[in-house]
Parts: structure tokens; sequence; C-alpha cells
């Protein structure tokens, strides 16, 4: 059987989402996507500056193939994350969002109540809501009791690189959610995406460490088959570690007395 | 008459959205007009009229994570 990631009635085949963020040129995206097979990617909604050269348009570099994620950053509220959802639906951008409320500026770390009464707002909606949340079990609880679509917890702060800071609490949060667990921010490394989908994440999104490495669509690459490695490893059932050494081959004396 | 545009209050004589985006060097096809908190399809840019007090703002989608 086919092991799809499922996201309100949609269906993926790749557990690798993406970001356009911090790309040295759109142009970059389109190879990306196609490298990785990365399905669904995040986009946010900003102020025209009047002043600054006008931009080319990013989602034209997006294939109708790709699901887009609007995110609501710049939202301090569950009211401003709302507003940026109806917007983004509005101008046609489909039914998901990826709630991201930040009051705390200086690690740019979830608001998980404004979070949580944005999710109930707009799952009444109709939104395939994907909340980025502080790791929380509590709060994965309440989130599927609101109708979001997945948990996004946070691996370290956004940008960092740090990988899984929070992996005792993700891991717990994948121990009872009853949605599908989305690893958000601060994957750094392929490795450390796999690490995450080994634990029994259902996918994991990586925009940072994609978007500013040499090669991006190499990047884009490495990340998709960690992801499935990782998924792989899952299902295979890995054993447990232990601090003493096992024989892996026979240890039968033969060669002494 | 004065509007406010993307949270700055301007004294302008334009008369419709589609003037108003077309004066600014702006790429059209990605721009997200918002008149009055309620979205203005490309379409009806040309046929909403502005008055004294409207509320603008220019949107577009750009990267993010």
């Amino acid at each position: 059987m086919e092991d799809r990631l499922a996201l309100g009635d949609r269906y993926f085949s790749s557990r690798l989402l993406t970001g356009t963020g911090k790309f040295a040129s759109n142009s970059l995206i389109g190879p990306m996507l196609a490298a990785s097979g990365s399905q669904i990617i995040t986009v946010a909604l900003r102020r025209v500056d009047p002043k600054a050269p006008p931009q080319d348009n990013i989602l034209s570099h997006i294939p109708d193939t790709v699901t887009l994620l609007p995110n609501t950053s710049g939202a301090r509220t569950a009211k401003e994350a709302v507003r940026i959802a109806h917007i983004a639906r509005e101008a046609g951008c489909g039914d998901f969002i990826k709630i991201e409320v930040i009051t705390d500026m200086q690690y740019l770390l979830p608001d998980n109540h404004e979070t949580l009464k944005a999710t109930e707002i707009l799952a009444k909606e109709g939104f395939i809501v994907l909340p980025y949340v502080m790791p929380d079990i509590t709060i994965s609880r309440r989130l599927y009791d609101a109708g979001a679509a997945a948990v996004m917890p946070l691996g370290s702060p956004i940008g960092s690189n740090l990988g899984l800071e929070m992996k005792p609490m993700i891991q717990r949060i994948i121990e009872t959610s009853k949605l599908p667990v989305i690893v958000d921010a601060g994957i750094g490394r392929p490795s450390q995406a796999a690490e995450a989908m080994e634990m029994g994440a259902d996918a994991v999104l990586v925009n940072t460490a994609i978007a500013t490495a040499r090669d991006t669509a190499i990047a884009g690459r490495a990340f998709a088959m960690a992801v499935t490695a990782g998924r792989m490893a899952y299902h295979a059932g890995m054993a447990g570690h232990s601090n003493r050494a096992r024989a892996s081959s026979p240890l039968t004396g033969f060669l002494r007395e | 008459m004065k509007i406010r545009l993307n949270g700055e209050t301007v004294e302008t004589s334009i008369p419709d959205i589609l003037s108003l985006v077309k004066v600014r060097d702006l790429d059209l096809p990605s721009l997200v007009v918002e008149h009055n908190h309620t979205i203005i399809q490309q379409t009806a840019w040309a046929d909403t009229l502005l008055q004294e007090g409207d509320t603008i703002e220019l949107l577009s989608f750009v990267g993010g994570g």
C-alpha cells in the first residue's frame, strides 16, 4: 500500500514540505521543487513597497501541481492570522493555511494561545489548518479538537539550523497525537530531517537549510532522500541501543583451545 | 481626498483602484488589492471608485517559510 501523507481531504506522496523564503533568486524555486519532489510549499503575504523595485511574481515559479501553503507570518494575534488567511484564500491560494503567530521577537517562537484561537476559527470556515506551535502535548490535543489538519511543532528556532532541540517533547507529541505531526523550523541538515522521520514524524518542513545552500536543487534532493530514508527506518522498526557490545558475528572459539 | 494606503494617509485625486496601481510601477499580476477590508478581484479594479477615508492595502505574495 502506498504510504501517503493525509492532510484534510488531500493526499501527498512526498513528506518533505518546503518554503520559498531566503532564496537568492525566485528562479531557483522551480528546480528545487523538481529535484526534491516536494508537493507543498509555503509562501508569505506582504505589503507592497511602492518605492522598492518591482519583484517578480513568486507564484509564477511554483507549478500548479504543487500545493501552496500560505503562512500568516507577521501576525501577532489570532485576528491578524485569520485576516491573512482570508486574503490568501480570496487571492486564489487555495484552502491550506499555515498558522504562524509570533509575539516573541527575540527567538521567533510561536504563541500557542493565539494560534489555537486562529485554528478554531479557520477550521470551522473550511480551511486545512496547519498550526506552527511550541511542542506541547496539551496544545496538540486542543488543536485536534479545534479541527486542525496537522500539528507542526518546531525543532528549534526558525532559521537556526539547530535541528531537533525539542526532540523529547516532539517524541511525546508523536506518541500521543491523533493528528499528523510535521516537524517545522530549525531543521538544518538532511540527517536531522531523517532523525525526525525515524522518530515517527509524518513529515518535515524545511526552508532555510535548502534555500541558503550553495546548490539549492541538490540540497532539496538530499533532504527528500533523508526524509524517505527516515520514513523507511520508522516502518522497519529499528531496534533500540545498548551501551554494551552485542556481537554481530559468532564468537565461536575454534582458534583457541 | 484623503485615503489610507498601506497604513499611510495620502492625499490623492485618483478616481479608481486601477488608476491607483497603474501610477505605481508595480507587478500587476501578483498584486492583491484590499479595499476597506474586502479583496477586489483584478477585473473589478477599474470599476472600484475611491472615496474619502477609504482604506487600501496593496499586497503581494513573497518568499516565506
